[in-house]
């Protein structure tokens, strides 16, 4: 048994503490916008916050997150109001497929709470996730976007 | 070594014979009619592909699959263009494939490939659209006791001229669906486009930044269970036995179950205990000759088809041994491009429901009605007892075309009646279990006059068909045609040179690797050889590249068009940043013309810094600028990963590289500033998902020439160590 906190919410779920928290937030608890890519910690599609963190839940496990607070994309709304970041993203309309932008928003989010005012460099030195669709062009103009608002 | 695949040939056949013969579009389809089809919430169809609801809300059926390409929002456009109706209310559906064969393919085509998603469709779905404006149109005046004549429609909104009387669509929908519809309907001229044409939003975006679309590995049913899968590593091997009794009691674990002969797959409560009891579970494998093939071995087979032998001829006029034999001057190169792996974002996955009665199947799939006849065959049930449910795909670039993945889900829900299943691949079985972008050598003979005229052009590719292997029924005398795709004298993806004397042949080598239709497919190497030839061309005779390639382009003015279009805004011929060097490219296919200039740095020899991209595109028509602008941009994220990290390598028959650690693709800080230019020349309809994907790595690599003096003749730079900056 674990106890987590995302979003907010305290979930009791029953899991070995050695799995991966990707799985338990995506097969236990259900929430599947954080989505499964590599499993290695490469690419960021799973990316989610830890007390704030940009964190690569595949590579955490379900007992190093208990006690933390946990936000998938979930809940990064606020009272039904996007969070900037996902206004941008819409306003510039980034995303293709899709896949990998509930980890590139959430990577984004931490980022702009770090660094208010990101320059390209700062965005090159922490932006690592991976997006075969190519979004890299959209995803730096809706970064500069977010952090202007 | 050439490897038949165990396949599909049945389930094309069972495919093609389910669906019906004669693909009958236009107005001779039943748009609507006296008996009123409704959608699943009883709103009425005014036809096929337009439903209204009471409400005014518009439902655009969509038979393509989305799979980041855009082509959802762009095919709605076109309809509600000639609909008239109003955008802000505008919703879509996938009609799933099985409806599509019951109502005799009212849909057409649903492949969503090659980049024909709006190219091959834009006319019976702006004739749907226009359809039923006329219907919805014809109602309302029948209701006001009207000529419809006097009638239009604009915004969702219904106007009678002459008395200012107005409804909407919502209110006349009902009539509008019992009508006849009209025997012919006149389409507009693009040039009045209010809808298409413009850079609107997509459709399917807010629901992306939310995490609430749902992808086919995000599916819940009730009752379901998970599974995890092993396919033989090596193709053409088999599954010898495994140890069951090694896992049993591991936790969740509900079964072992041997898929075809040659995978196993262990079925749990979560995805995660299946993978875990999976990794745990002892498998040995009978894998056959094929273990024997290395690189090594592909690559020295396929440089013996780069001289003599038997090839077939995809493209000649002139005669290019007597030509090359009294040249004044020969060039010669030998280039090579590896197998690639689509590297989808979301692994292959597929959610299948089986009973003796039904077979139900949720999945994203390039190719729905192919995914319905891997279905029917998997199966063993007729269609009228199958469907798939077509989901947002997480990438396809050509690999969910495939139903691999789709049969293998069908056949573990076989062995457990009752309770759906789905089958999730680790990125590990998608990384060795691809259908790879074909391996393929080239040699190029060019031959000059005393005056430095190209004279003779000797192009002999060697390698592997992807028809071969997947589309046996594509062959033509044991050709395969699309080997010669940008190559070609006719079609839409033709050689933009005219040369007094030509011949481009291909040596057909097959491996056991089976190869894959990779987003830009045969072009990408096609245009790397050809491209990066010209530039050497160009500098054995000491020309410009581009005056060297606009002598032997008269003939050819819509690739010359791109091709200056590039060179004119990157300042090709004007002095470049200290530094900074340049190189071009241009290419045609999937019916598109594009060209790239690339401005790098490089520093040491080997680290690559691409600064600036200027591409153009002219698809004859741009149904929505902004999202063409964004395939351009996400192009060279395609094909410069192609470039530097794509690169699968074989060892022991299998693929050796399992994830993103050994295959790498380009993040954010490699990426180039890409300016596209859009430049539509009307007349004709060309793709825009592929084309240009294959102009990145030729622009890059004339660039390199220029900046270092050295060629590079082999993909990928990862294997040269060349790296980016």
């Amino acid at each position: 048994m674990a106890n987590l906190t995302i979003n907010g919410k305290t979930v009791d779920i029953d899991v070995e503490a050695d799995m991966p928290l990707l799985w338990a937030i995506r097969e236990n608890v259900g929430l599947t916008g954080t989505k499964y890519g590599c499993g290695i910690a490469q690419c960021g599609a799973c990316t989610v916050h830890i007390d704030g963190v940009a964190t690569r839940s595949c590579g955490v496990l379900v007992s190093d997150a208990v006690g933390k607070q946990i936000t998938t994309i979930e809940g990064l709304a606020t009272n039904g109001v996007l969070h900037k970041v996902q206004q941008a993203w819409i306003n510039n309309d980034v995303p293709q497929c899709g896949y990998c932008q509930s980890g590139m928003i959430m990577a984004v989010v931490a980022l702009l709470k770090d660094n208010p005012k990101p320059t390209d460099q700062d965005i090159d030195d922490t932006i690592t996730n991976i997006c075969r669709c190519g979004t890299f062009q959209q995803v730096r103009e809706a970064i500069h976007a977010a952090a202007n608002v | 070594m050439n490897h038949m695949p165990r396949m599909n040939r049945r389930a094309f056949v069972i495919g093609t014979a389910a669906i019906g013969s004669g693909l009958v579009l236009g107005l001779d389809i039943p748009f609507g009619g006296p008996s009123v089809v409704r959608a699943a919430d009883g709103a009425p169809e005014v036809n096929a592909w337009v439903v209204i609801q009471p409400d005014d809300t518009v439902v655009i059926r969509i038979a393509r699959s989305e799979m980041g390409q855009g082509s959802l929002t762009g095919l709605a456009q076109l309809v509600a263009e000639e609909l008239e109706c109003d955008w802000s209310k505008v919703t879509t559906e996938f009609p799933s494939p099985a409806q599509n064969v019951a109502r005799k393919r009212v849909w057409g085509d649903f492949s969503t490939g090659g980049s024909r998603g709006i190219r091959t469709s834009q006319d019976y779905v702006r004739k749907g659209g226009a359809a039923a404006r006329v219907m919805l149109i014809e109602a309302a005046a029948n209701e006001w006791k009207v000529p419809a004549s006097e009638c239009t429609a604009a915004n969702s909104v219904i106007t009678h001229t002459p008395s200012g009387k107005t409804t909407t669509f919502g209110r006349v929908a009902e009539a509008a669906a019992k009508l006849t519809p009209p025997a012919d309907v006149k389409l507009k001229d693009p040039k009045d486009w209010k809808l298409a044409g413009k850079g609107l939003k997509r459709l399917d975006t807010p629901d992306k930044v939310v995490g609430k679309t749902v992808f086919g590995i995000d599916v819940k049913l009730p009752g379901m269970l998970n599974a995890a899968i092993k396919d033989c590593p090596v193709t053409g091997g088999k599954l010898k036995s495994y140890d069951e009794a090694k896992i049993a009691g591991m936790k969740g674990v509900k079964k072992v179950v041997k898929v075809g002969d040659t995978a196993v797959a262990v079925v749990a409560d979560t995805f995660w205990h299946a993978k875990t009891a999976l990794d745990a579970l002892p498998i040995v494998w009978d894998e056959g000759e094929n273990a024997k093939v290395s690189s090594a071995s592909i690559a020295k087979w396929l440089s013996e088809g780069l001289e003599g032998g038997p090839a077939y001829v995809g493209n000649s006029n002139g005669d290019v041994n007597t030509a090359l034999a009294g040249a004044a001057k020969r060039v010669e190169a030998v280039y090579n491009y590896p197998y690639q792996n689509h590297a989808t974002m979301e692994p292959m996955n597929a959610t299948a429901f089986y009973t003796p009665e039904k077979c139900e199947v949720w999945c994203g799939t390039q190719n729905g009605e192919a995914a319905l006849a891997a279905v029917l065959e998997a199966s063993e049930l007729p269609a009228d007892k199958c469907d798939v449910h077509k989901l947002m795909l997480g990438g396809g670039f050509g690999r969910r075309g495939q139903t691999d993945y789709v049969r293998q889900a069908v056949l573990i829900a076989r062995q457990m009646p009752g309770t759906p299943i789905k089958l999730l691949w680790t990125r590990e079985e998608d990384m060795t279990h691809g259908r790879y972008h074909p391996v393929t050598q080239c040699k190029m003979t060019a031959g000059f006059d005393a005056d430095n005229n190209l004279t003779a052009l000797h192009m002999r590719i060697s390698g592997q068909s992807i028809q071969f292997a997947l589309r046996p029924e594509g062959l033509i005398n044991g050709m395969d045609p699309s080997t010669f795709q940008g190559l070609a004298p006719k079609g839409d993806a033709t050689f933009g040179y005219s040369v007094p004397n030509l011949l481009i042949d291909h040596s057909m080598r097959n491996p056991h690797i089976i190869p894959g239709f990779w987003r830009g497919v045969n072009v990408n190497h096609n245009a790397l050889y050809v491209e990066c030839f010209m530039d050497e061309m160009a500098h054995a005779v000491n020309q410009d590249p581009l005056e060297f390639r606009r002598k032997l382009m008269k003939d050819h003015p819509k690739n010359l068009a791109v091709l200056e279009a590039v060179a004119e805004k990157i300042g090709w011929g004007k002095s470049a940043p200290q530094g900074v060097y340049r190189g071009l490219a241009q290419y045609m296919g999937f019916g598109s013309y594009v060209a790239a200039a690339a401005e790098i740095s490089v520093t040491d020899g080997s680290k690559i810094k691409v600064h600036r991209i200027v591409a153009a595109t002219d698809p004859g028509y741009a149904v929505n600028p902004a999202q063409i602008e964004r395939q351009v941009a996400g192009s060279f994220v395609y094909g410069l990963t192609g470039l530097f990290y794509g690169g699968c390598t074989v060892k022991d028959g299998a693929i050796e590289q399992t994830n993103f650690d050994t295959y790498n693709s380009m993040r954010i800080n490699e990426m180039p500033k890409v300016e596209a230019i859009v430049m539509p020349s009307g007349g004709f309809w060309g793709g825009v998902g592929e084309p240009t994907i294959c102009v990145a790595a030729p622009a890059v690599l004339n660039a390199y020439f220029a900046a270092t003096g050295k060629r590079i003749r082999s993909v990928p730079l990862r294997d040269q160590n060349i790296t980016f900056a």
